[in-house]
């Protein structure tokens, strides 16, 4: 980011390293930054609140929001704005301080993901050498905002809300982090960056089809992040039909907004990351980094644009998968929850680092053998399951004789 | 195959008010919570008094009365023909019943013949109401569980059949549809088509509805082995119904002590095999749900082509009045079980004694009994299988 900004100072014809007053304009432009990002966040959050309604609705055969703005697009203005101007109520028996501070611990976990999640392949505020890690550790706050808004609301639905999610974060922390071992083994850096530019703008070059263990490592990565963010199947904290609301039963106006804000942009967060770790990121096909990196003037802009659409695309294409689980699956019980991570999650991720760990050493003896698993792994793995879903898709379609119908009452 | 959890029992427990049991768990260190009667999934207002160490409860004592509007009561200060709109609020998910076993009950003090075509069109109703009541159950069973796709589907299909019985009487919940001696108004013109076309839609989504919810691995992890009910402990606690013949035990008032037309229609009482974990299973009352759908279908395949011409309303005075002290009881097999009205004639034009036993209030007796040693999110799944009703608990 620092040389970024350097060099668009160079470009007005200045020099930064003569200034006596350099740090002050970087902290400016790190305000800037955090102000685009916690925007963005916010916004894609929003949006995605909208999405997933209206997702929900077409999988439910309802129509879902569509009055306020071109197909109800700006709903969650409308909501947003209801959220926040609505009575911030604290319960006159709840931990007062606690209460109202637990939000913001959700929000800063939450918001501190963005500094090293990659957009495109220059777009990015700080590619740290610790980008995965750093991740890691910050995601790791929202339990800590989860579980005060437990406690200090001083409800009992609350509290067992709080302590599921307090068992199941810390608990599929655990695996979700080995399977992301795994790409920074592959890649050797942890720097988000670095991890995509060790693959390859083609499904083949992706790490996902990279061998056996990088492909189990994939889902138990993907497992673990729904769990970390609460989703269906792993919703227990916030059970509407056993637990009333979960963790957030007793909260309302912004801060109850914050919470859901956390959730849908949580959304994103494990998508982009996915799509960093396992998915080749924002590698063009075709077109190596290397490449990109030379470039330059307004073929460097097109190309810039380019590697972010594909990043958000294959991005959303993981958002609308979750949503698509939420909507589909049941959820699962406390101990069905604990027995998948401790009994099967962990275990498999473990012994997938290991595999990893070996094959490397036998790919580097003969890196054929990369290359032709690279294939067999795509074709097995990839090309395979997508024609078996989509032949179920079109048979389950003439079974029940349903049609789709993408244009009435949108 | 998951096994059956269950606590052992604790006798001393047994018997208490509610009140000493709550001193009692002050006293134990557990924690009370109060599930209802405003908690989404109580399935009315009904209040459970969960005692519970953590996750795993205790024990889970229900607390009916929240919905108790005296419908017996009533019964007594109505004519008989004026109590009929009143006993669809006695299950208003399935109210065709309520107005049969009333109607049965009345006819038989009568002693009045129902025209053939009546009895037919009351079946179709019926069923019709069966599987709006099976679908609703289902449905809310699996948003119970999580899933909250299953119940806009299961929701959707009722709207058709709300649609069919709407055409019929004129209501979409309360349907107020049959009459002493016979039915309000007949099938109207080309309702046979509209029936057998909703049928052949139906048992097609069916399919898509196992498919989706009833075999969905999770689904099944969640229910099967959940709460099992033996055979021997269904009949003690007096379950009625999809509850009773989940636990393998094949009576349905239908066949075993038919009335109206039933003798007439093939159909098959499906019972609870254990298929998934144990027999009378959590998984076992849903998918014997299911399967009742499927001979609901089967039984208004056969009304349709075999219904006869003629009058729909018998020879019933117009005023109706008994001597004291007569007294008669009709059995029809609900929704939610053996249904039964039991009446004694007053000496006017109303009731000296009006008694409807229901499914759901004997329902909610072993509930204490199974819930020891569940989890909470087992109590909500528990609770959505026996498919309790509130106003059919407290009338």
């Amino acid at each position: 980011m620092q040389s970024w900004i350097d060099s668009l100072i160079r470009g007005w014809g200045q020099d930064p390293a003569s200034w006596p007053w350099t740090q002050l304009v970087y902290l400016a432009f790190m305000g800037l930054f955090a102000f685009i990002v916690i925007n963005f966040a916010a916004i894609t959050a929003g949006i995605f609140s909208w999405a997933e309604r209206r997702v929900a609705a077409r999988i439910q055969s309802r129509v879902g929001p569509n009055r306020v703005g071109p197909g109800g697009f700006l709903q969650w203005v409308a909501d947003a704005v209801k959220l926040l101007t609505k009575e911030d109520l604290v319960p006159a028996e709840a931990d007062k301080v606690l209460f109202r501070a637990a939000p913001y611990f959700m929000m800063v976990g939450f918001a501190c993901v963005f500094v090293t999640l990659p957009f495109s392949h220059r777009l990015i505020i700080a590619d740290m050498n610790v980008g995965i890690f750093f991740i890691i550790a910050v995601t790791a706050l929202i339990v800590v905002g989860i579980i005060m808004s437990g406690w200090s609301s001083n409800s009992k639905w609350s509290m067992f809300g709080a302590i599921r999610s307090a068992a199941q974060i810390i608990s599929y922390e655990i695996p979700g982090g080995m399977a992301l071992m795994i790409p920074v083994l592959l890649a050797g850096t942890l720097s988000t960056q670095g991890i995509i530019r060790a693959q390859g703008g083609w499904p083949w070059q992706w790490f996902v089809f990279d061998n056996p263990a990088a492909f189990a490592a994939f889902f138990i990565y993907f497992i673990s992040a729904l769990a970390e963010g609460n989703r269906t199947p792993f919703d227990l904290p916030e059970a509407e039909s056993e637990l009333v609301s979960g963790y957030n039963t007793e909260y309302s106006g912004m801060r109850f907004s914050y919470f859901f804000l956390v959730e849908w942009g949580n959304m994103w967060v494990m998508s982009a990351l996915a799509t960093t770790m396992f998915l080749g990121g924002w590698q063009i096909p075709g077109i190596s980094a290397a490449q990109l990196d030379a470039m330059s003037g307004g073929r460097a802009v097109a190309f810039e644009l380019l590697s972010l659409a594909i990043f958000v695309g294959k991005t959303l294409f993981w958002v609308f998968v979750v949503m698509w689980l939420r909507w589909t699956l049941p959820r699962i019980r406390v101990d069905q929850m604990m027995n998948v991570c401790w009994k099967y999650l962990v275990p498999v991720s473990f012994a997938a680092v290991l595999f990893v760990a070996g094959w490397m050493l036998v790919v580097r003896a003969a890196p054929a053998v990369g290359t032709v698993t690279h294939w067999i792994m795509f074709l097995a793995a990839g090309v395979l399951p997508a024609g078996f879903f989509i032949n179920r898709v079109f048979r389950n379609i003439r079974d029940t004789g349903d049609r789709f119908d993408f244009t009435s009452n949108w | 195959m998951t096994e059956p959890r269950r606590a052992p029992e604790n006798p001393t427990m047994e018997m208490t008010s509610n009140k000493e049991v709550l001193r009692r768990i002050e006293y134990t260190g557990d924690m009370l919570l109060n599930m209802g009667p405003q908690h989404p999934s109580t399935h009315g207002v009904i209040n459970f008094l969960v005692q519970t160490d953590g996750e795993v409860m205790k024990r889970a004592i229900p607390e009916v009365g929240y919905l108790h509007r005296s419908i017996e009561k009533i019964g007594e200060k109505c004519t008989y023909n004026g109590f009929m709109p009143y006993t669809d609020r006695v299950d208003y998910i399935a109210a065709m019943f309520a107005n049969q076993g009333w109607a049965m009950a009345v006819e038989r003090l009568l002693g009045v013949e129902v025209p053939k075509r009546a009895e037919y069109c009351r079946v179709i109703a019926c069923e019709l109401n069966r599987i709006a009541s099976h679908l609703i159950s289902v449905g809310t069973m699996a948003m119970d569980v999580g899933a909250v796709t299953p119940f806009p589907y299961a929701l959707r299909e009722r709207e058709f059949i709300n649609d069919l019985l709407e055409e019929l009487c004129g209501a979409r919940l309360t349907y107020n549809y049959l009459r002493i001696g016979g039915v309000a108004f007949d099938l109207p013109e080309g309702y046979a088509d509209k029936v057998i076309t909703f049928v052949d839609h139906f048992e097609k989504i069916l399919v898509e509805f196992n498919r989706l919810i009833t075999n969905n691995e999770i689904f099944v992890q969640r229910l099967a082995g959940l709460a099992p009910i033996p055979r021997e402990m269904a009949i003690d606690y007096c379950l009625v119904g999809p509850n009773l013949r989940a636990s393998g035990v094949p009576f349905d008032v239908r066949k075993d002590l038919p009335y109206s037309i039933y003798p007439e229609l093939q159909f098959e009482v499906p019972v609870g095999r254990g298929e998934m974990g144990a027999l009378g299973d959590a998984w076992d009352r849903f998918s014997l749900r299911v399967e009742e759908m499927k001979q609901s279908c089967r039984i208004l395949r056969q009304c349709i082509a075999q219904i006869p011409r003629g009058e729909t309303m018998g020879k019933v005075p117009r005023k109706i009045k008994f001597t004291e002290g007569l007294e008669a009881y009709s059995r029809i097999e609900s929704a939610r079980g053996d249904m039964q009205y039991y009446v004694v004639a007053g000496g006017g034009e109303n009731a000296y004694r009006v008694k409807v036993r229901t499914g759901s209030f004997t329902a909610m007796g072993i509930i204490d009994q199974l819930s020891r040693g569940l989890m909470i999110a087992d109590l909500v799944a528990l609770i959505a299988s026996l498919d309790v009703v509130a106003p059919e608990i407290d009338r």
